[in-house]
């Protein structure tokens, strides 16, 4: 028996898919320990419409903390709030997303538990009640499967990685508020959001990825994979060269200094396949490459490969790919 | 202003990592080690912060055998380090964490920095946990930042866009990518490194709570196919895209 507390994340108004994907692991871990409670906690200014929907991915309770507090991200605030949560709760198990605001404010839930951490999961398992935890090391030239005999263990899970399932359709989880916290010793204000890159869709999210790298040539012929990436509606990713050489921001930058991303197809245009960039990338479903050099080693990794000009044959891929989508 | 900036000591991302025998370890024989990347924006953002507003640069590292790596950091331009030096270090988060905050709940220093993921570990969990610790707000991934008058303004890149947060001193920050240009040491600044402070304190890296029960390679990609050359192959693989992986 496990009881497991859910962040689930919540971005301009609306819930982000990692909350339904961690609600579903949640369900998945408790059930597979005997049964538990699987109790979500949403921070924001509003209680969402969609909380109570929830219960359909396996939540029993959702605990909102709807106020002024929690309306923009506070680490400080959301820490205390989970934390209070995850007390009440008698938590074995907290997860959340491993977005950039779950690995800055996760951790200190950890501590506030006197918990392990488990940050980037890639797999929960269960073997005869013991729970191994999988994560990435050296950007995923390797696993650890790890195992701790206390609880609380507190975990950020990879984006896109566990499914959101509905095992209970239909369901409707209630909703109760979080009630009061000692707010008195937050010290951090948030200033503002600011949306970048025209609310451009992060490569850590995104189902595809077009990406372009020294191959290229200059920042500007970045815009020859942009109706490619238009047409499957991908995130634009980059490698360190392209990065580095200033043609897009970090941001996109996959890699072992940049992102590890899991996306269901990964397209390399002009990228010769570093060991730091396939650290980033490898474990896309699959991968096609696009190189004028028949010898690059993205071809080892590939699972399709054209060997020819990205200029050329990006354009005629886009023209190709518009017969059926658009 | 006292700037305390914590540095790892990583392999070069280079390295190819292979399980040991006992299937529970990298194998370390010919591993090249290097400060971690990211520790890099964060030495170079203190030394900016200093040449602005003075002070003093600490840089702090736990570990073993890291004495190179540390002389990096002074040798960009930081005073004076602490070497928590433990050969034993077993890399856990909380028990860094727990080490560190240890020593510096003895310290008084404005600015607590630290790269915003070590490039071996990749949890990106020690700076907020040691500000947990410490009872100091904190920001991670950092990409632009500020200061006037004992606060902070720090950009935290996050999924579509940023988080602007003001903190004030004491605080603690983790360095993105991008937030600055590391400068290369000079030949100066490499000799004078060798003289500047460096105290060791052997420690006793705390427990972990998590074990490790083994390692695993990543999953075996089955071989590709090369489809074809330059744009007679683009049908060829729309199809196999749609049709044999049905990815789209």
């Amino acid at each position: 028996m496990a009881n497991v507390v859910v962040y689930v994340e919540q971005r301009l108004g609306k819930l982000r898919s990692v909350a339904y994907e961690a609600v579903s692991a949640g369900r998945r871990l408790a059930d597979s320990l005997g049964g538990g409670q699987v109790v979500a906690v949403a921070l924001g200014k509003d209680r969402l419409p969609e909380l109570a929907d929830l219960g359909a991915y396996g939540a029993d309770k959702v605990v909102a903390g709807a106020h002024d507090l929690f309306a923009q991200y506070s680490a400080e605030a959301y820490a205390l709030a989970l934390g209070k949560v995850a007390r009440a709760a008698d938590a074995h198990y907290v997860l959340a997303p491993a977005s950039a605001e779950g690995k800055d404010f996760i951790p200190r839930v950890a501590i506030k538990l006197d918990a392990g951490y488990m940050a980037d999961v890639t797999a929960i398992s269960v073997e005869n009640g013991t729970v191994h935890i999988t994560r990435p090391i050296y950007a995923g030239k390797a696993f650890n499967v790890m195992h701790s005999a206390d609880t609380p263990q507190v975990a950020t899970l990879r984006p896109k990685l566990f499914a959101a399932v509905k095992s209970r359709e239909g369901a409707q989880a209630p909703i109760e508020d979080l009630g009061a916290i000692d707010a008195g010793g937050i010290k951090a204000v948030f200033k503002e959001f600011k949306m970048t890159g025209g609310g451009q869709l992060d490569v850590t999210e995104a189902n595809i990825i077009v990406t372009g790298g020294r191959g290229l040539g200059k920042g500007e012929n970045f815009s020859v994979l942009e109706p490619l990436a238009a047409v499957l509606k991908a995130a634009i990713g980059a490698s360190r060269a392209a990065v580095d050489a200033g043609w897009i921001e970090h941001s996109h930058q996959v890699g072992q200094t940049g992102k590890v991303v899991t996306p269901s197809l990964y397209i390399a245009c002009g990228i010769s396949g570093a060991i730091q960039h396939l650290a980033g990338m490898s474990n896309s479903k699959v991968i096609v490459a696009i190189n004028n050099n028949a010898d690059a080693p993205i071809f080892q990794v590939a699972d399709y490969g054209i060997v020819g000009d990205l200029f050329e044959v990006v354009p005629a891929l886009t023209a190709e790919l518009k017969k059926f989508m658009d | 202003m006292k700037i305390i900036v914590c540095v790892k000591k990583v392999p070069d991302t280079e390295s190819k990592i292979k399980i040991a025998a006992d299937g529970k370890s990298i194998e370390t024989g010919e591993l090249k080690y290097i400060m971690n990347p990211y520790d890099e924006f964060s030495v170079e953002e203190a030394l900016q912060l200093k040449e602005k507003q003075g002070g003093e640069v600490v840089v702090l590292c736990l570990g073993g055998d890291a004495e190179k790596e540390i002389r990096s950091a002074l040798a960009m331009g930081a005073d004076s380090a602490v070497y928590l030096e433990d050969p034993g270090y077993n890399g856990d988060n909380y028990a860094t964490a727990k080490t560190l905050a240890d020593y510096l709940k003895g310290q008084s220093f404005d600015l607590l920095l630290f790269g915003k993921v070590a490039v071996d570990d990749g949890a990106a969990a020690i700076g907020p946990m040691v500000a947990e610790l410490l009872g100091l707000p904190s920001l991670s991934a950092v990409e632009t930042l500020s200061y006037e008058a004992g606060k902070f303004v720090g950009h935290m890149g996050v999924e579509g866009g940023t988080n602007i947060v003001e903190l004030p001193v004491p605080c603690v920050l983790t360095a993105e990518k991008g937030l600055n240009v590391p400068r290369y040491p000079s030949v100066m600044g490499i000799m004078k490194a060798k003289k500047k402070p460096l105290e060791k304190k052997p420690t006793k890296t705390a427990l972990p709570k998590f074990t490790i029960v083994k390692l695993q390679s990543p999953p075996p990609r089955p071989p590709g196919k090369i489809v074809g050359k330059g744009v007679e192959a683009v049908p060829q693989l729309v199809d196999l895209l749609r049709n044999e992986a049905k990815v789209i």
